[in-house]
């Protein structure tokens, strides 16, 4: 008998799955590669070095790209998340009461409308706002991100406080704790995990939008990812493979981050 | 009516009305700028064009809603099928349609892959799917992009080993916008089953091995089935994005082969026809809508049958 | 159908998890037609012998027959062998009917043989009325003999049995425990059967196997695992015992003659195959010792401490010369016991046979 019969084998199953992860990684694989790529042919390797990165850094337009995308992320993440821990307690725990369900489903909208209408419905109001107010700073980037963050911060807040025993606040008002001391001292510490991944993933999916930031952003307001759609339009310089192997390496901590803090919860 | 009942009444009301106060600010934003934007592009989808761009104010029409699939002559009035917007949606539905099977068909055995491994080892699968997942669409596209350019690594590859003489044109067709959104979409797909298939209790496998079932039988009677409200939940993750899509077929498809997200931004750009942008949006989000409603209808089946 | 070969042969199976041996060299010969029951507590094997037996897992060295044909190779779904798993594992997603049709279907029976097939198993396990319910709207007991009639539609050689009754409660596993045995005797189809709940295996089984730490301790009908246990284990593990120490100073054939430590001689019955020397452990069961007065003629001396009532029966718990007690039950007649005070110098007298000498 070659190999015990298991009921959880699936035969082509292991080839797909590997085939899977190779095909997945081998374009990002090839992009890091030729971000340390010394020759400027995009095809072609010629050794190692960092030149551009060093390119990609001295170039002003990318820096204020980012420092643009790194001012509107945790200004939109901040208040998300804040609305949507107070949304989060105001909708669980509590036997359903009329117009709860309406409010979670009004919350996750922007999940439910795909991302290309938000833009154009955003960029027809917005259009009309800038010229009754004259004001076109960063404020519509913010406020349009802070939406559409609030679905991606509401998650797992929400799911942190399902877990949570509504007995453990019960102890402590019965231990003459006043409402706000029984939030301060009990809920918000147990609920923090839940706050921290919500308010991550908040920043992430801001710092990573394109679409809505494309059709809302005044002239001049390039966040990271339109410039390099931009780029991406006209021709590739090797200087994108350096801030696209950035990029990732962000998202590489944000993910280990989240694995690392998932793991201490339980 | 006793007065504790009428204390316990009072608080349940308060307790109503401060949830509502918290939930205020999360509520006011999403409304403001998600929802009432939403309002406005209806309103706007039945009105008539501007000359340069917007729309002539309380100017009721239907052209917007008309020309999403119909088309006047240029000479007389003919009405003719908008052939061009047809294609598009058709395109649209098309490769949403393929990425969601073709993803799925890749997606599933995947995460079953992690699902069967021993549990040290899941997290490292998983980390390796989540990568993608948290990385830039953008990133992953331009990525894939290096892959499939006419000098990129694929053809080098093919060529060098001598296996093609011309390389494969990839990029701006199709082929291309497909491909690369199965590829950006995959992780959307895995990420669901996975959950599913993690939690499913093998027991029922062993059961129907028991009973005769061969190891495919067990898969297509008694897996796919328990785990099913999980993999419709993963084809929506993809398809909804897939449909809507903007930046792949931007990147990929070139100026030539357009999806409905990029038709739409036409419109509000050089088109210049914002109640057609704004009909060809709502219509977007219907066909979206429908798959979340079948959705739904699909999960809330499997809940009662489970009870 | 008589078959002289066993329905089941166990030979010298180990199965090992990693460190962990599970199964320690053990070999059993279940008869045709037998209902026959793997007892001991958690953790001592059963359940991993029986896996075994089904073919979810594989043994580490050993062989398996199934009349004589070795099938420790076999996939589960190539065995003639069916399980009625503990927690049942009824498929959510069909119809009671479906479940019970599975098995048949994956055999590639006909449609019609199916259907006839599933209505008479609907009659067996009296669910006639139940037949296009979702398994999650039914009752623990319905849940159970689904479980049942699924198992047993395919016409299995053999039917396993896991704890199958653990997740009712008492009145019910009575009922079942009635049910399963009338089962087992119209089908006539050899059953093992998997628990820990030794009133269960006693009632109900041709023959126990009694496990511990992944062997096989003793295998017998009941009555000889209750009157005639060999080991400490299986004695202190099936029904309450009074274990005494002694020294050998005498063997007469099948039986010996032991001094006790707490005073006094006994002849005691001999295990089979075994001459003790030296020291020695004595077993009487509670119900096999009778109270006497401190002046008649007795086998133990000692002083009553205790008396618990329990209804049919009481309890008396007696300190021993050596400090050892010793229970005896009493059965209750209306009259009671009433004069009997703790604090009283009484005599214990062994009912004939009552005494045995264990291996160790």
């Amino acid at each position: 008998m070659a190999r015990p019969h298991s009921v959880r084998h699936q035969r082509g199953f292991t080839f797909i799955a590997l085939m899977c992860f190779f095909l997945l990684y081998l374009p990002m694989a090839t992009m890091v590669v030729f971000a340390f790529n010394a020759g400027s042919t995009v095809g072609q390797l010629d050794g190692f070095s960092l030149r551009w990165f060093r390119t990609a850094l001295a170039n002003d337009q990318i820096i204020e790209a980012l420092l643009r995308s790194l001012t509107i992320a945790p200004i939109a993440a901040f208040f998300a998340t804040v609305a949507a821990t107070m949304a989060a307690l105001a909708t669980t725990r509590t036997a359903p009461y009329r117009g709860m369900a309406l409010k979670v489903a009004f919350i996750n909208q922007p999940l439910m409308v795909p991302e290309i209408v938000t833009a154009v419905a955003l960029l027809v109001v917005f259009s009309r706002v800038k010229v009754w107010t004259g004001y076109t700073g960063l404020g519509y980037i913010i406020a349009a991100h802070t939406a559409f963050c609030i679905p991606f911060a509401f998650l797992p807040i929400r799911a942190r406080l399902e877990t949570m025993d509504l007995s453990l606040e019960t102890a402590a008002a019965d231990l003459y704790a006043r409402p706000w001391s029984v939030f301060r001292r009990i809920t918000l510490p147990l609920l923090w995990p839940g706050i921290l991944a919500g308010f991550m993933l908040a920043f992430v999916v801001s710092l990573d939008d394109v679409v809505i930031t494309e059709f809302i952003k005044s002239a001049g307001q390039e966040t990271l990812p339109t410039y390099m759609l931009g780029q991406l339009r006209r021709n590739v310089t090797p200087e994108m493979n350096a801030i696209s192997t950035l990029f990732l390496a962000v998202s590489v901590i944000v993910v280990s981050l989240f694995f690392l803090l998932s793991r201490k919860k339980t | 009516m006793s007065q504790a009942q009428e204390i316990a009444e009072e608080m349940a009301r308060r307790s109503v009305r401060t949830r509502w106060w918290l939930s205020a600010p999360a509520l006011a934003v999403v409304f403001l700028f998600a929802i009432a934007p939403l309002a406005v592009i209806v309103l706007y989808s039945f009105m008539a064009k501007g000359d340069y761009g917007d729309v002539k104010y309380w100017q009721f029409s239907l052209d917007g809603w008309f020309s999403v699939f119909f088309e006047r002559g240029l000479f007389d009035d003919s009405i003719g099928i908008a052939q061009a917007h047809v294609s598009i949606l058709w395109r649209s539905v098309k490769l949403a349609l393929i990425t969601t099977v073709v993803t799925l068909l890749i997606g599933f055995p995947t995460a079953y892959f992690i699902a069967i491994r021993p549990p040290s080892q899941r997290d490292f699968w998983l980390f390796l799917i989540t990568i993608p997942f948290w990385t830039n669409l953008l990133i992953r596209t331009f990525a894939i992009q290096e892959v499939f350019r006419n000098e990129g690594v694929l053809n080098t590859v093919l060529m060098w080993s001598g296996l093609i003489r011309e390389p494969l044109k990839i990029m701006f067709t199709d082929l291309g916008i497909f491909l690369g959104m199965a590829y950006v979409y995959l992780p959307l797909m895995v990420l669901p089953i996975y959950a599913s298939l993690e939690k499913f209790d093998f027991r029922f496998a062993e059961a129907a091995s028991d009973l005769y079932a061969n190891n495919r039988n067990v898969l297509w009677r008694i897996i796919i089935p328990m785990t099913r409200p999980a993999i419709i939940a993963g084809c929506i993750l993809v398809f909804i994005p897939a449909l809507g899509a903007y930046v792949t077929p931007r990147l990929l498809g070139g100026g030539k082969n357009l999806m409905l997200g990029n038709l739409i931004e036409l419109q509000f750009g050089q088109g210049r026809n914002w109640p057609l942008g704004a009909a060809l949006s709502l219509t977007l989000t219907g066909v979206v809508m429908l798959a979340l409603l079948v959705y739904v209808r699909a999960a809330s089946k499997e809940g009662r049958s489970h009870g | 159908m008589f078959s002289a070969l066993p329905a089941i042969e166990v030979r010298d199976v180990v199965k090992s998890f990693g460190d962990a041996r599970a199964l320690d060299g053990v070999s059993v010969r279940i008869k045709e037609n037998e209902f026959f029951t793997l007892l001991g507590p958690s953790g001592c094997g059963k359940t991993t012998l029986l896996r075994l037996i089904a073919g979810f897992d594989y043994p580490t060295s050993g062989e398996i027959c199934l009349h004589g044909k070795d099938i420790a190779g076999m996939p589960p779904f190539a065995r003639p062998v069916n399980t009625v798993f503990q927690n049942y594992a009824l498929f959510p997603h069909m119809t009671v009917a479906q479940n019970i049709g599975f098995g048949l279907e994956m055999q590639g029976k006909p449609r019609s043989e199916i259907a006839a097939r599933v209505d008479q198993m609907l009659a067996l396990v009296r669910m006639e009325t139940l037949r296009s319910r979702r398994t999650s709207q039914l009752s623990g007991g319905q849940q159970q003999r689904v479980a049942l009639a699924r198992a047993l539609a395919p016409q299995p050689r053999v039917l396993l049995l896991d704890e199958p009754l653990s997740a009712l409660d008492y009145k019910l596993r009575k009922e079942m425990q009635g049910e399963l045995k009338r089962l087992q005797t119209e089908t006539g189809i050899t059953f093992i059967f998997v628990t820990h709940d030794q009133e269960e295996a006693l009632t109900m089984s041709d023959r126990i196997a009694v496990m511990s730490g992944g062997r096989i301790l003793q295998v017998g009908n009941p009555r000889d695992i209750y009157d005639n246990p060999q080991e400490r284990f299986v004695a202190d593990f099936i029904g309450e015992v009074n274990f005494l120490a002694g020294q050998v100073i005498g063997i007469d054939g099948r039986t010996a003659r032991v001094r006790l430590a707490a005073g006094g001689e006994v002849v005691a019955g001999l295990p089979e195959g075994a001459t003790p020397v030296g020291r020695a452990t004595v077993i009487v069961r509670p119900e096999h010792a009778e109270l006497r007065g401190p002046t008649e003629q007795a086998d133990l001396r000692g002083r009553l401490e205790q008396v618990v009532y329990f209804g049919t029966d009481t309890h008396l718990h007696v300190r021993l010369a050596d400090q050892s007690e010793f229970v005896l039950r009493q059965q209750n007649s209306p009259r009671g016991t009433a004069d009997l005070q703790p604090g009283a110098e009484v005599a214990i007298a062994f009912k004939p046979g009552a005494a045995r000498v264990l291996k160790d």
